[in-house]
This record gives structure tokens, C-alpha cells and sequence, in this order.
């Protein structure tokens, strides 16, 4: 049995990350993503309230109530760690030093546009960091399901949902395969091991065009 | 500790002579990110006062009932401006029922915004939410041939700070992530009230550690008290 598809997806996005890299991670699946950083190389994750190398959850009992990332929860902090205030917290993001930030997705459209915020109708929760996140990382990798609850597909012509930023997103990692937006749309790189190509496209809302030899990822529990 | 302060320049106050300053209508900016660096004590002291039609400007609308989210769930605010409100549904509750006006603003853009208004800079330009429904009612300006959103300043009658430390001038420490937008928020108001855990006499913060200047600071109180977190509940 293989792992599930959630982690694998977080896996698949932490194969992105490099050594050194400034990284922001949202909520949902993309948290999981600090799983998967391979103990050789050291990363630095940013918490928009201001914090540059937050550190795993403490032990229990052993939390600092002023010492919390993004969501409200405790953190701690990794070797060569720093913090700030929330305004510097964003000046680095919008002067390019966010190397790759993982956010869920509602929507992603071919030429690369996110939406990610709000649906309307419901309580609108707000965008937080997410717009200056999505217009400012140097990479933008959308994390979500390939379908909606009711088949629709996420990857469309263009989003409908209330956009987040314009043509930010540059890979989408879905629970069936890693595609790639470039300046022709969507191109479909690899698939989970169990898809096929011919599913992908047909469960993608826009024009698909596939790599000559499509990996299949495959990971062992 | 007490003795040894001299009050020099009469900062030192009671929480009672710093609640004069917030009154029915009084714009008000609270830091804190989920409810951290916000004051816990005059938080409290706003609801017992029970002061109606404030413009209350924070990151976010704290968590449920920590922070913010216990003034706005008491219907004291007329206007918020923040960049989320998603961890207290009461806040989007009162915005759909009408109660309530939200500003939305992305929270690098927030973030800005009160730099600016605490640095004397009436407005700047982003590209952060161009495309975006943040771009409605906004000025858009081209500048070497790219588009960008003008975005104001913002400013209140009364900033409410937490300062981990406080010398007797006002010059402020704070610690790890309840320094949040406090710096900024402590520049950005007319009358700028700090709720520091300790306060020390002049001297005592070494002034290459003083990340606000006491010049910023109107008024000092020792407010005590602390919040609890959903985290600690749910232990």
C-alpha cells in the first residue's frame, strides 16, 4: 500500500525546494509540505506575522504563547532563525526574496491565474497574505484537487471565483498529475502512479499538452 | 521596580486615564496576529466601556474571543479594516447581516499602509491585487509603462500597543510574533497607548535594542492579564 495521496502530493512539492530556499507554505495540504524537506538541505520558512526559519510544533507543554506561525499555532524556531515586523514580513516577499510559495487553490486558469480566496455567497474569510504571496513568490505552486466535489475540473479556460493574482501560478500539483503552466497554458509533466494521461486530459477544463515521456511518480510508504 | 521610576514626562498612566481617549467613534488600531500583540486588558476595558461606532483597524480579526473578535462580537464596531476575518465567523456574520462595513486589504497592502500613515507618506503604489476585486473604487496609476493601484495611508485617533518592555520615555521592545504590526501601529495614530509588561526606568533598555522610540509613545500602563488560546483549550 502506498502513501496517501495528499502526502504524496506534498512530497511531489517538496521535490521543488532547494537548500537555502525562503519558502511560505499555506494551509491544507501544502503545511504537510515541511515533512518531506530532505534532511540535507537546510530551508527557511516564512510566517507572514514575521518570522524567517519557523521551526516544527513544540512539545507539548512546552509552547511559547508569543511564538506562532500564520495559522495561530505554536512554533518554534530553526538555527539561524529571525523576526520582524509584519510590514518587513511583506517587504520581503514583495522585493522577489520568496523563493516558492504552496498554496491550495479553488481555481487555476491556463495562463496561470489563481484563485484561491473566496467563493461568493458564503462568509467571506478574507485574502490575508494571499494576494501579495501569489503576485510576489518567485514561484507559485498550486496544490489541489484535480476535480471539485462534483467533477468540475479546478484547471479551467479561465477562473470564475474571485481571482487572487493574475498569472502567478507556474506548476500545479494535483492528486493525478504535476502540470506545468508556461506561456502556452497548461502542459502536463508527470501523473500519480494508477493515472494515465488520457484521464488527466480528460478530466482537465482547458487545453492539455503533454512532455514526451511523462513520468510517473511513484513513492514508497 | 516602582520607586525607582520618576515619570518624568507623565506617560505613566492608569488604564483609567488611558480609556479617556477611547470614546463612541473613536478610529482605533489593535495589533496582535490571531490575538498575539494584542493588549489583553484593554481590550477588556473597551468592551466594559462599552463604547459604540468605532473604526477598527487590525490584521485580522484576532481568534474567537481573543483579540478584536470580542469587541466586534459586542457590535462596537461600525467599520473594520483588516486583511481576514476567516478564524472568527462572527465577523462574516455581522458583514453579511449588515451590521458591520469591512474593508478588505491584502496584508502586505494593510501592512503598507500603516507604515505609510506612520511615516508621513499619504499613499504609495502596488501591483499587489491588480486583477483582483481590490481594484474597485482604487486609482490606477502608470508609472514607466506598468499599472499599479494607489493605495492610502492609514491613520487613527488611538493606537493600542503591547510592548514586552517600555523605559519611562516610551522606548519599546516587543517579542518574537507579538511584534506583529505593532512598531507601525505605534507610529500611526494620534494618540498611541502601549500596555507594556514591564516598564523600566531611563537607562535600563540598551539603545541599540530599542526597536520603537519613546517619541512615538503617548501613554504607558501596565494592563496585566493574558488571553487563552484556542490551542490551549483544545489540550
Amino acid at each position: 500500500m502506498g502513501m496517501a495521496i495528499k502526502e504524496m502530493m506534498a512530497k511531489r512539492a517538496a521535490e521543488e525546494i532547494d537548500n537555502g530556499n525562503v519558502v511560505n507554505l499555506g494551509f491544507g495540504i501544502p503545511q504537510k509540505v515541511v515533512n518531506y524537506i530532505p534532511a540535507d538541505k537546510t530551508v527557511f520558512l516564512h510566517a507572514e506575522n514575521g518570522v524567517l526559519g519557523a521551526g516544527p510544533a513544540p512539545e507539548p507543554g512546552k509552547e511559547d504563547k508569543e511564538l506562532i506561525d500564520s495559522g495561530g499555532v505554536p512554533i518554534t524556531t530553526v538555527p539561524g532563525a529571525s523576526f520582524f515586523d509584519s510590514a518587513d514580513s511583506f517587504a520581503l516577499v514583495r522585493s522577489g526574496k520568496l523563493d516558492i510559495t504552496v498554496l491550495g487553490a479553488l481555481e487555476v486558469a491556463e495562463n496561470g491565474d489563481l484563485a484561491n480566496w473566496m467563493v461568493p455567497g458564503g462568509l467571506i474569510p478574507g485574502m490575508g497574505g494571499a494576494m501579495d504571496l501569489a503576485r510576489h513568490a518567485k514561484k507559485v505552486i498550486a496544490v489541489t484537487m484535480h476535480t471539485d466535489k462534483k467533477g468540475n475540473s479546478k484547471l479551467k479556460k479561465s477562473c470564475s471565483l474571485p481571482l487572487t493574482a493574475m498569472s502567478c501560478v507556474s506548476l500545479v500539483i494535483t492528486d493525478i498529475a504535476v502540470i506545468e503552466v508556461d506561456d502556452k497554458g497548461f502542459l502536463l509533466k508527470e501523473v500519480f502512479e494508477g493515472h494515465t494521461v488520457e484521464e488527466v486530459i480528460e478530466k482537465t477544463g482547458a487545453d492539455l499538452r503533454v512532455v514526451d515521456n511523462v513520468r510517473t511518480i511513484s513513492y514508497e510508504a | 521596580m516602582a520607586e525607582k521610576l520618576e515619570n518624568k514626562f507623565g506617560k505613566i498612566r492608569t488604564v483609567e486615564e488611558a480609556m479617556t481617549h477611547i470614546n463612541d467613534g473613536t478610529s482605533i488600531m489593535i495589533a496582535g496576529f490571531c490575538g498575539v500583540g494584542s493588549s489583553y486588558r484593554l481590550v477588556q476595558e473597551i468592551i466594559k466601556k462599552g463604547v459604540k461606532n468605532l473604526t477598527l483597524i487590525s490584521v485580522d480579526a484576532g481568534d474567537p474571543e481573543v483579540g478584536p473578535d470580542y469587541i466586534i462580537r459586542g457590535e462596537q464596531v461600525k467599520k473594520l479594516i483588516t486583511s481576514h476575518i476567516g478564524a472568527t465567523p462572527r465577523t462574516g456574520e455581522l458583514l453579511n447581516e449588515g451590521k458591520m462595513d469591512v474593508e478588505f486589504s491584502p496584508q502586505g497592502t494593510l501592512s503598507e499602509r500603516i507604515r505609510a500613515g506612520g511615516v508621513g507618506i499619504p499613499a504609495f503604489l502596488t501591483d499587489v491585487g491588480l486583477g483582483t476585486i481590490i481594484e474597485e473604487g482604487k486609482q490606477k496609476v502608470t508609472l514607466n509603462g506598468k499599472e499599479y493601484l494607489l493605495e492610502t495611508a492609514l491613520r487613527a485617533d488611538v493606537a493600542i500597543i503591547l510592548a514586552e518592555k517600555a523605559d519611562e520615555f516610551g522606548n519599546l521592545i516587543y517579542n518574537k510574533t507579538a511584534r506583529g504590526l505593532n512598531p507601525h501601529m505605534a507610529r500611526a495614530a494620534d494618540v498611541t497607548i502601549v500596555d507594556a509588561r514591564e516598564i523600566v526606568p531611563l537607562g535600563a533598555i540598551d539603545p541599540e535594542h530599542v526597536v520603537t522610540p519613546g517619541a512615538y509613545v503617548d501613554i504607558i500602563v501596565q494592563g496585566g492579564g493574558e488571553w487563552t488560546w484556542e490551542w490551549q483549550l483544545k489540550k
